[in-house]
């Protein structure tokens, strides 16, 4: 059986026998892969979009990122205090398997040990750069963040609200599908299209007391069984204009409910359905990147369950990056200084309450200051401050929170 | 060089910057403008008690897996009484299948309460052709633990069930049944095997664990080890709370802090205070109240101000819904404390719902829905000149 005890025990064994093999060697030998040029990137290329090291003849290479930050928040005045957290520690493999199939897993712990997640691990087969399928555990396209989340590519210590946790982020399932690019001078198009595990009952019964589609991540069954034997179709389609931007338009959705069991009909067929838009672009002039992405999530809950778990979600986030200085700071070659931006906003429960008619409240609101210095474009120090107003369902006076955190992000 | 230098003063003010932290975070709410907390006075072990009952009150979310339902009306304790305040109407339970003091002849058909919300797959209960009942909404739940320990002798002395004293207001006890797991406390009168009820509208509810038991129970759909009949099947099932869970519960509810009032030394909330007794809402809504012996100390043997006399008063025919429960009469109501008036709008989301079930949506209108026995003092109201009226607004806002 393939779980995730078995891969870490592959994945050590792989680093070792790396270790062993080379332990009389130069480390110089060892050699940063080549990646695409950043001229040919989309966001869906993000998951090979990463420094990873190999040695030659070997046909393995590996890498990862850790990030790790102190903060300081408060909540209506009550403070945790000073913080310290070690957040990620994620090991990437890949392998060129053969001609035009390749490999690449990654595997992540959070906080410290107490998550031990396989993100990704899918072999990819290229008939055509138009049609490749890729299988096994598999990041669902929807939105950007989900595909392009490694810490040290963004600005703020924190993961955007809407991706995190009204989208999942690093939602990963067990599935297959297919996916391609084209290119024409300036224009890229891609697409993304797979059929995975879906989500369970726990996205309407949680502790969040919300629709919540990340609970289904509670469950570590889902990588052995799918809770109803309905599968989850994910599609993304992107075009880029390398002068513009990229768009993306990503669709998710499949039966959530456990409608039966042994054969006997449980409930009803209720289905998940998320939409979701996202963008970025650099302003050349001024080299400011922006990225962003909205999404809305529509759930089917039954009529007569409590209006706590909301029919309709929408949230997205806007991230603005401007580079300030750049050049050789503090003797750093490539360094550069940033003042980034973040605007969020969440309503966890898009409705009405049948008794009153008022909106229905559960809505966060976040900005978030950075700075940020990064020595060399795969490391970063980053200086954030966020404020954050938060209602309950009822809509209630907001609970305030606030607060800095500083930490680092880097790949190895 | 220059660039060099401008970042590292850069980063290290701003790292300084991040060490002056509280300065840059959200300032707490002034005390007397929060509900929660607990009462002072507490011991070290009391206050871990207290500790644990809040986060199951505050924190702790009722999932299928846990023993939600099947049938429920909510799923947490926090999601009726947010920030320890009266509630929305979101919220609001029916009580149904008793219409006097006889009893409740619907108990075979679901009563006392009509399960709304069901988990998927289930159907919720519907109201039986024919059944009385009422709508309440969730109570405030702070200060809760001072009215428990009211000596029942100070209720019934102070009880006028026969309006003796000629004033046009009764008010009396309501005799209940308990259930078994009730300890009666030291000094509690019975008759007939009945206790004096305090607690919920029509003070049905003999104590603050009674209370516990029944809403997990009732509203939840919880079994509890005091309670272990599931509401749905009407068959004894397995604790699905911890009992240790079940009774810091009831503690957390006992300790928690009285409302504080606010403003005042302000002189309209002086003067409303005067027309308050002038215009004799005092005398139900009786101001001061003393607790006697209490297991607990920091309750002992306390004067506080509820604005309640815990009894039950006919409030006339507009507020009599067909429906009633222990022994009090479908037109009579226990006086709901005002302590507290002023903050609901903090947890109802931005308005009033008041009276037994909401429907007044402002102080006014509440005063003005009350009949029966307080007929005479919302006449009084009706009577004072608008300045007036606003400082007695202004003094129940301050409660």
């Amino acid at each position: 059986m393939f779980n995730t005890k078995t891969f870490l025990l592959l994945f050590i064994c792989c680093g070792i026998s790396l270790s062993k093999l080379y332990a009389q060697i130069d480390s110089g030998l060892l050699k940063r892969t080549t990646t695409d040029s950043v001229k040919n990137k989309m966001n869906m290329d993000a998951v090979y979009d990463r420094p990873l090291l190999a040695a030659d003849k070997i046909p393995i290479a590996i890498g990862g990122y850790m990030e790790a930050n102190w903060q300081h928040l408060g909540e209506d005045g009550i403070s945790e205090g000073h913080q310290f957290q070690f957040r990620r520690f994620t090991m990437f493999m890949s392998s060129t398997i053969g001609k035009r199939i390749k490999f690449m897993s990654e595997l992540e712990f959070e906080d410290g040990t107490r998550e031990i997640n396989i993100e990704f691990a899918a072999v990819d087969f290229e008939f055509n750069p138009l049609l490749n399928l890729r299988g096994g555990i598999i990041l669902n396209p929807i939105g950007a963040f989900n595909q392009n989340h490694d810490g040290p590519k963004w600005e703020f210590t924190d993961r955007p609200i809407s991706a995190t946790q009204m989208l999942p982020a690093t939602w990963s399932t067990p599935g297959f599908g297919l996916y391609g690019k084209h290119y024409n001078k300036d224009w890229m198009f891609g697409y993304e299209a797979y059929i995975s595990s879906g989500f369970d009952g726990s996205i309407i019964d949680n502790e969040q007391s919300r629709t919540y589609l990340g609970a289904t991540k509670e469950n570590i069954d889902r990588f052995e069984e799918s809770p109803n034997g309905a599968p989850l179709y994910t599609t993304k389609l992107a075009i880029k204009n390398n002068k513009i931007g990229e768009l993306g338009i990503s669709y998710m959705g499949g039966i959530y409910s456990e409608y039966q069991d042994d054969g006997l009909d449980l409930d009803d067929k209720r289905s998940v359905n998320v939409f979701a838009l996202d963008f970025n672009t650099t302003i050349r002039r001024f080299n400011t990147f922006i990225t962003g992405e909205w999404a809305w999530v529509n759930v089917d809950v039954p009529q007569t369950y409590t209006q706590q778990y909301g029919q309709k979600q929408q949230g997205g986030f806007i991230d603005v990056v401007q580079p300030v200085l750049r050049g050789k700071l503090l003797g750093w070659e490539n360094a550069s200084l940033n003042l980034a931006c973040r605007l969020e906003y969440v309503d966890w429960n898009k409705g009405k309450f049948k008794e009153t008619g008022d909106n229905i409240g559960d809505d966060t609101k976040s900005i978030m200051g950075s700075i940020s210095f990064r020595p060399n474009t795969q490391t970063v120090l980053r200086l954030n401050y966020r404020h954050q107003r938060t209602r309950d369902y009822i809509a209630n006076p907001p609970v305030l929170l606030g607060g800095f955190n500083f930490g680092l992000s880097t790949y190895f | 060089m220059k660039k060099t230098n401008l970042a590292l003063f850069a980063i290290m003010s701003l790292i300084l910057l991040g060490q002056a932290c509280d300065k840059f975070e959200p300032s707490e709410p002034a005390e007397e403008d929060l509900l929660d907390g607990p009462m002072e006075d507490l011991t070290y072990e009391e206050n871990q008690r207290f500790l644990d009952g809040d986060r199951t009150f505050n924190d702790e979310v009722f999932t299928i897996e846990k023993g939600l339902g099947p049938l429920f009306v909510t799923n947490s304790c926090v999601s009726c009484h947010a920030g320890d305040g009266k509630g929305h109407i979101f919220g609001s339970l029916i009580r149904f299948g008793q219409s006097d003091e006889t009893g409740n002849k619907f108990l075979h058909l679901g009563g006392p309460q009509l399960q709304t919300r069901a988990i998927p797959g289930y159907q919720p209960e519907v109201l039986p052709p024919g059944a009385p009942y009422a709508v309440f909404t969730p109570p405030a739940v702070t200060g809760l633990g001072l009215l428990e320990f009211v000596p029942d002798s100070y209720l019934l002395t102070t009880a006028d069930p026969e309006d003796k004293d000629g004033d046009g207001i009764s008010g009396r006890v309501n005799w209940i049944d308990v259930p078994d797991f009730v300890q009666p406390r030291l000094g509690s009168i019975s008759q007939n095997g009945r206790y004096i009820g305090r607690f919920g509208k029509k003070a049905s509810v003999y104590d603050l664990l009674q209370q516990t038991v029944d809403a997990l129970a009732q509203d939840i759909g919880i079994a509890s080890v005091y309670n272990p009949i599931d509401v749905y099947s009407g068959l004894e099932i397995d604790p699905e709370i911890a009992t240790e869970k079940v009774n810091n519960l009831a503690f957390y509810l006992q300790t928690l802090k009285a409302p504080l009032p606010r403003n005042q030394d302000d002189d309209e909330v002086i003067a409303g205070k005067a027309l308050f007794t002038q215009i004799n809402c005092s005398s139900c809504h009786t101001p001061t109240l003393k607790t006697g012996d209490a297991p607990i100390a920091a309750l002992a043997n306390k004067e506080f101000h509820p604005y309640t006399d815990l009894l039950l008063h006919d409030m006339g025919p507009e507020l009599d819904d067909g429906y009633t429960e222990g022994t009090a009469k479908s037109n009579e109501w226990r006086t709901a404390p005002l302590w507290g008036l002023g903050l609901s709008p903090d947890s109802q989301g931005g308005r009033y719902f008041l009276m037994h079930d909401g429907r007044a949506k402002s102080i006014e209108q509440a005063i003005e829905m009350h009949g029966g026995e307080a007929a005479n003092s919302r006449d009084k109201y009706q009577k004072l000149a608008k300045e007036d009226k606003n400082k007695l607004l202004k003094f129940l806002k301050s409660l």
